[in-house]
């Protein structure tokens, strides 16, 4: 029987949206899944080399548990968002939860492919240099060759 | 329950106790086993999960003092 595929599109740079499209590629390729993730526009920033700058905001993000309420007039004050990404990578590592460097470094030892959009690249000119190596950039249609002929396709 | 490796998933949450066990099945010989354990209330289900798509065999479950521990056979 050929092993199951799966197809992940992250569009998200967050801390918080970096961790689905990660989880569910490594626990696949544990599973025996061909797995391929394809970042486009926010996501590429997942595939920096250094992932200090992946924060997480409370601004415009009213779901995110809070320790104690807090008016939107406060969340928007400077340093809020680093404080925010400090308390939520504390709240991580207590629970076990992998980091996110952690389980991009599971996903590449699984051989998870990690695509880079080209056309994002481009139109913020990012330099390649600042990502991460191991990483092939192509444009939709060849990512659409794959996604294609899968059993789970997501969209994060 | 003789077992050939021990893996102590302790403190660790999904899905790294899965994502482990994967990888300490993988320098193992076929008929082997594995021993895990996890504090990780989910592995329950994750692990039968995990033998049900891999074909490796979980040959039993044991909960202990809010500890899982268990033994997967190696297909």
């Amino acid at each position: 029987m050929a092993a199951k595929r799966m197809a992940i599109i992250a569009t998200k740079g967050t801390l918080d949206m970096a961790y689905p499209p990660f989880i569910l590629a490594s626990t696949a390729a544990a599973l025996g899944y061909e797995v391929q993730v394809f970042f486009t526009f926010y996501g590429l920033q997942l595939l920096r080399k250094d992932l200090s700058s992946v924060m997480i905001s409370p601004l415009a993000n009213p779901a995110m548990p809070m320790p104690v309420p807090m008016p939107v007039m406060v969340q928007m004050l400077p340093g809020m968002e680093s404080m925010a990404t400090m308390m939520m990578k504390q709240k991580l590592k207590k629970h076990g939860v992998a980091s996110l460097q952690e389980l991009r470094d599971l996903c590449l030892e699984a051989e998870v492919k990690l695509i880079a959009c080209q056309m994002t690249v481009d139109l913020f000119e990012f330099d390649k240099s600042e990502f991460i190596d191991n990483i092939e950039y192509v444009g939709a249609a060849t990512f659409l060759g794959f996604a294609g002929d899968t059993d789970i396709c997501l969209f994060v | 329950m003789n077992f050939d490796k021990e893996l102590n998933a302790r403190g660790m949450s999904c899905p790294l106790p899965i994502l482990k066990t994967k990888k300490a099945l993988a320098d193992m010989a076929t008929g082997q086993v594995l021993k895990m354990i996890s504090t990780d209330s989910g592995s329950i289900k994750d692990m039968q999960a995990f033998a049900d798509q891999t074909g490796n065999t979980l040959l039993s479950t044991v909960e202990e003092n809010k500890e899982y521990v268990f033994y997967m056979q190696k297909k």
